[in-house]
């Protein structure tokens, strides 16, 4: 009974391990593959108005309802202390260092992210990969680095517009459904949120830009077996990648901190 | 490094085996791919043959043996060095593998726009491929997915065609094809190899290339059981030929048939 605990834990640790392994060396061939050959500049544009432009209504749907829900709970909790002036500036830091970037991530990967790996996958599954490879064109320049270049750097200029509309949804709210007075949500706003909140937030954009595109790109080009394999490595690309995403806020926080 | 081989031979395969989790697909396969010249490999389905020839052109890794293209081992290269052995090769995919999201102008014209021509500069070398494997000009800018089968496959061809190769690997030319489209598609693989002088390895389940090949080499279980003249395959007393090209349940050949065999 012990032995096959063991054995469980051994196979879970070196399955771990063979995950990581495999996402590290993809990770240095795609650093290489950069460094080495000339970006595809059209083909990152062209991913750029996929990922981003086309991510643009969620996004701002995204920041509003937040921006709002925010200001609506923000108020309920600082009216028991008298704290109404001070609603604008707790919703801009929530939404510009932590609720904007995240949000914008994690949309992002649900929309874009499962979109590449689907579109790689079934690549993968119908031999494009393979007919790419034997016209000796490199897959990755070709599919890999537009993908995780154009989301590194849409999803700060997303984020920006997340930002803003969830500062308009507390303003809405607080102004035209609590009926507060805008002058304290602007003045909290102007006295308590600093530039480093917003370049902070942005720094995490781009990281939460880098591995949802990298993990979708990887998972898409491990895809295998057919159309079941391109729905589990969709769905695993969108679960790890928002995972990753979460578990990257926490230590990206910490390490803005110091900056 | 580059030493050329004593014989006629483009393709040396010696002792090639390939396992998947533990299940051995090829169990030491050897054959010689005469140069300029069609050869055909036959067999069953499942029996390895797309595994054979993606390992020949490096796309698979094999599990032990060696691969000598123009005297170079290419199982000892590593992934970047690979293009240099996909330089001589041309590969038809059985679903002819084109890129969706291109139009039939940028599928075949594709090695040259990723080299910096622009799709107005490449129409006139495409045309030509086109031309080549007769399909029409109205096809240009169409999907893949507007197209049928037999015209993807030579779209397929087209592609590869443009990368001037010295070798053609056809991987199931005519599978899911109508007997008229394989008889355009046969002689099409014909034509390209008497003008192009071109080494053809095709896999194949249609009995009909016969008619065009070269030689013959037949997959069984994981080995070559039997080479030879195309043209004398009809006569031959191997038995496993024998048995395959007649489509008979008797013989040695008895995966999967046993029961149906019992029957008879």
């Amino acid at each position: 009974m012990i032995i096959q605990y063991i054995d469980l834990l051994g196979a879970t640790v070196l399955g771990i391990c063979d995950i990581l392994g495999r996402f590290t060396l993809f990770l240095i061939k795609t650093i290489k593959v950069f460094l080495t050959y000339r970006p595809k500049v059209a083909k990152t544009f062209a991913q750029m108005n996929r990922i981003g432009v086309e991510s643009l209504t969620i996004i701002i749907l995204t920041g509003l309802f937040t921006g709002m829900v925010l200001a609506l709970q923000t108020y309920i909790g600082f009216q028991r202390v008298g704290g109404e002036q001070l609603i604008g500036a707790v919703v801009a830091l929530g939404i510009i260092r932590e609720l904007g970037p995240v949000l914008t991530g994690l949309m992002v990967t649900g929309r874009a992210g499962s979109a590449i790996t689907a579109e790689i996958g079934s690549m993968v599954i119908t031999e494009q990969i393979d007919a790419l490879k034997t016209l000796r064109i490199n897959t990755f320049q070709y599919l890999v680095i537009p993908r995780i270049l154009a989301s590194t750097v849409i999803l700060p200029f997303l984020t920006v517009f997340s930002m803003i509309f969830g500062i308009i949804g507390g303003y809405i709210v607080c102004v035209h459904v609590l009926e507060l007075s805008h002058e304290d949500y602007e003045s909290s706003i102007r006295n308590y949120v600093e530039l480093a909140d917003i370049r902070g937030g942005l720094i995490k954009a781009a990281f939460f830009g880098f591995i949802l595109s990298a993990v979708g790109t990887y998972k898409g080009m491990g895809t295998s077996g057919g159309a079941r394999g391109v729905g589990m490595a969709t769905t695993q690309s969108v679960v790890a990648g928002s995972i990753l995403i979460l578990i990257a806020n926490y230590f990206l926080t910490k390490m803005l901190e110091h900056l | 490094m580059k030493t050329k081989t004593p014989d006629k031979s483009k393709i040396k395969v010696i002792d090639l085996t390939k396992s998947f989790d533990g299940h051995m697909v090829t169990r030491g396969v050897n054959l010689d791919i005469p140069e300029g010249e069609m050869t055909v490999i036959i067999g069953r389905s499942g029996e390895g043959k797309s595994v054979l020839l993606k390992q020949i052109i490096g796309l698979i890794k094999p599990s032990s043996g060696k691969i000598i293209v123009d005297g170079i081992d290419i199982t000892t290269l590593s992934e970047d060095q690979l293009n240099i052995c996909f330089e001589k090769f041309g590969y038809v995919f059985q679903f002819a593998a084109l890129l969706d999201s291109l139009n039939v102008l940028e599928n075949i014209g594709i090695t040259l726009i990723e080299n910096g021509m622009s799709p107005d500069e490449a129409l006139p070398i495409v045309k030509e491929k086109l031309a080549l494997v007769q399909l029409s000009e109205d096809t240009l800018y169409k999907y893949p997915s507007e197209l049928s089968g037999g015209m993807r496959k030579r779209v397929g061809l087209a592609r590869t065609l443009i990368t001037h190769p010295e070798i053609i690997l056809y991987d199931e030319p005519t599978t899911g094809l109508d007997p008229i489209t394989s008889h355009v598609i046969h002689e099409l693989m014909f034509d390209m190899q008497k003008r192009l002088k071109v080494t053809s390895v095709i896999i194949s389940h249609d009995i009909e290339i016969f008619k065009y090949a070269d030689k013959v080499a037949l997959l069984n279980d994981g080995i070559i059981e039997y080479f030879g003249d195309a043209k004398t395959i009809w006569d031959s007393d191997n038995p496993y030929v024998y048995q395959f090209i007649r489509g008979l349940l008797k013989g040695p050949i008895t995966k999967e048939i046993m029961y149906y065999r019992d029957r008879a």
